[in-house]
């Protein structure tokens, strides 16, 4: 295993990280099974890169990435609060919409960025090193999107938002409008997708119009993942659960790669990754590792939040 | 009910009315062929996707009916449909081209042309780009299909290729070999590969993806693993094509492609496939079709001359130097 391997493995899963917290916002959060995001993610690649071939600026580039993907988050809130559609329809149905809109948006299926000028670019000049700029880079944006993130759930809206996933009974007992923070956390959680889909379509050096197939997954998998490592005690510890798990998924895949396993046997890995961090927590249970009360309240966390998998 | 009648009856009328302008009005342009009329050939192209090898095969493919005296907007109606990747989508185009019975029709690449030959057993498929027609059940055998499939197929000459990669890159043992693994013609390409390596003193690594997401992070695998890697002509790595020479580049591992147009997009070098040409050699074979030729009887037909490829940019770019004789004898150099 060379040292670029594992940096690599850092770099996207630093990249990845954004679109893993989006993920946790529409799922865990807001507790909505939010399936916009394959599409997302490849929208925001798609603006990336014809946003970049047009000359604008990487940067610039990124933030309207970010701006469209929220735009399609509130699509899909909208779907559901307006016209009642179920959520993991609403999800659906935006995301199929996406994929046209995104060939519109390219194009083609395919746009290479090859010798173009991106935020890797500039990012290697960052570090006197030079193979760590881009992972630099990718801890700097992670975060910067981890403080952000943090301060507005510390907000009324943020609390509001997150009472909403937890209770959404009693959030409208109180007389707050559950709609407009369904509304709200989608668009805050495709936008963070998308802003990662630029990063990834920008790091790889094309935005493929196939490239969002299978991110949802990618995105449970690495927040399971994490969950089981870092914990999810408190909030901070929750969204760093995210970022941790989803560096561990891409250097577990690194890893397999690095022993020559086929891809084809990958998905079946990751399904098997995911089984055993779910297993993790109830299997220290039943070793009784923890004290009684902690055990309970473990249990019955862990069966709270895993019900609607 | 009345209605309906007489709507139809008024669309009968029409119908013959069009028909008899048809006969009447094509005096001025007859064909050359002794006095029959000038008949328009229909042509659907089925493609999976916009892909630059594809593409250019599709350009020499009309270029050829051109020559042969089939322009569109005269004698020629083009329907092309590409699919953006999406196999119902290639299922919904084969279906709708089989059911608007086409005179003819070119599948460009082997899904393409799997997607059509299951829509229709009679009318003519011209195919290329399609690297194995035997094993993906197109046709019987190359010298006799016995369908009604005919056209070129883009084997690559791997032999060839891994001799160009030894000649440019002399230090090389390993080479790795990035493909998808649900392609059926890149499992044929990496199968020869492993065959010819041996007698080259070359071991193969494989990389294998099953998308464009998996292809940046399986090139960095291959890093301190190989000396160079080999790009067959795999459409799932082309289109990621970008990313695989970011990472080579970075590292200095030479990256040799199976076909010409990977090579402009930036890889080292390549001898085999121009698409333009087999494009061309196809459309040629379409004209003895439309001559009366069954494709039952025309044997599969590979690319009659190879050309070579070198691109002195990325030569640079990967730190190889390029051999004078290699330099004499290259068709094209990409500066």
């Amino acid at each position: 295993m060379s040292l670029s391997v594992w940096l690599g493995a850092l770099e996207q899963g630093l990249l990845w990280g954004a679109m893993v917290l989006g993920v946790y916002i529409t799922f865990r959060v807001l507790n909505y099974p939010d399936l916009t995001i394959d599409g997302t993610f490849t929208l925001g690649a798609a603006v990336a890169a014809r946003m970049i071939l047009a000359g604008y600026d990487p940067g610039v580039v990124l933030v309207m990435a970010l701006l469209g993907g929220a735009a399609a988050g509130l699509v899909t809130g909208l779907l559901h609060t307006q016209l009642k559609v179920a959520p993991l329809l609403s999800g659906i149905l935006t995301m199929i919409g996406l994929y046209s809109i995104n060939l519109r948006i390219m194009g083609q299926a395919n746009l290479s960025l090859l010798r173009e000028d991106t935020i890797f670019t500039w990012a290697k000049g960052l570090t006197a090193v030079e193979p760590f700029g881009p992972a630099l880079l990718g801890l700097l944006l992670i975060l910067l999107v981890l403080v952000l993130l943090y301060l507005f759930l510390q907000t009324e809206l943020g609390m509001a938002l997150r009472a909403t996933g937890d209770n959404e009974q009693m959030v409208k007992s109180l007389g707050t409008n559950t709609g407009t923070m369904k509304l709200v956390g989608l668009a805050i959680g495709n936008g963070l997708v998308a802003f990662s889909g630029a990063l990834v379509g920008q790091y790889q050096g094309f935005a493929d119009v196939g490239m969002g197939i299978g991110m949802i997954v990618a995105g449970l998998a690495s927040i399971i993942i994490g969950e089981a490592l870092v914990g999810t005690a408190t909030l901070m510890r929750a969204m760093l659960a995210a970022v941790v798990g989803s560096i561990i998924y891409r250097a577990v895949i690194s890893l397999v790669l690095q022993l020559g396993l086929p891809p084809t046997d990958l998905k079946l890995l990751t399904s098997l990754i995911v089984v055993v961090a779910l297993a993790l927590p109830l299997a220290r249970e039943r070793l009784g590792l923890r004290s009684q009360r902690l055990r309970s309240e473990q249990g019955a966390r862990v069966e709270e939040r895993y019900q609607d998998f | 009910m009345k209605k309906r009648f007489s709507l139809v009856v008024f669309l009968v009328l029409l119908l013959s009315l069009t028909l008899a302008g048809c006969g009447s009005g094509g005096d001025d342009n007859r064909a050359s062929e002794q006095g029959s009329e000038e008949k328009v050939v229909r042509l659907g192209i089925i493609q999976i996707r916009e892909h630059p090898a594809l593409d250019a095969a599709r350009r020499g493919f009309l270029e050829a009916m051109k020559a042969g005296g089939y322009e569109e907007g005269r004698n020629l109606e083009v329907d092309f449909q590409n699919a953006q990747g999406d196999q119902s989508t290639l299922q919904n185009i084969a279906r709708k081209f089989a059911q608007d019975k086409k005179d003819l029709i070119l599948a460009i690449a082997t899904d393409s042309a799997m997607a059509m030959a299951n829509e229709t057993q009679d009318i003519p498929i011209l195919i290329t780009a399609v690297t194995d027609p035997v094993a993906a059940k197109l046709v019987k055998s190359l010298d006799k299909p016995g369908t009604n499939v005919t056209g070129t197929t883009d084997m690559n000459p791997i032999k060839e290729q891994l001799e160009l990669l030894k000649q440019l890159v002399p230090a090389a043992e390993r080479v790795g070999v990035i493909y998808n693994s649900s392609e059926v013609n890149s499992q044929v390409q990496v199968a020869i590969a492993k065959e010819e390596a041996g007698a080259l003193g070359l071991t193969i690594v494989e990389a294998p993806v099953t998308s464009t997401t998996e292809v940046v992070q399986a090139t960095q695998s291959l890093v301190g693993r190989v000396e160079a890697i080999y790009v067959p002509t795999d459409n799932t790595v082309v289109s990621a094509i970008s990313g695989v020479l970011q990472v080579a580049e970075e590292h200095k591992i030479p990256v040799l492609a199976g076909e010409s147009n990977t090579v402009e997009a930036g890889a080292l070098a390549t001898i085999g496939i121009d698409y333009y040409k087999l494009g061309q050699q196809t459309g040629e074979m379409a004209l003895r079709v439309l001559k009366g030729e069954k494709p039952q009887d025309m044997p599969i037909e590979r690319q009659r001359d190879l050309s070579i490829v070198v691109n002195a940019k990325a030569a640079e770019a990967f730190g190889v130097t390029i051999p004078e004789d290699l330099k004499a004898k290259a068709d094209k150099i990409i500066e």
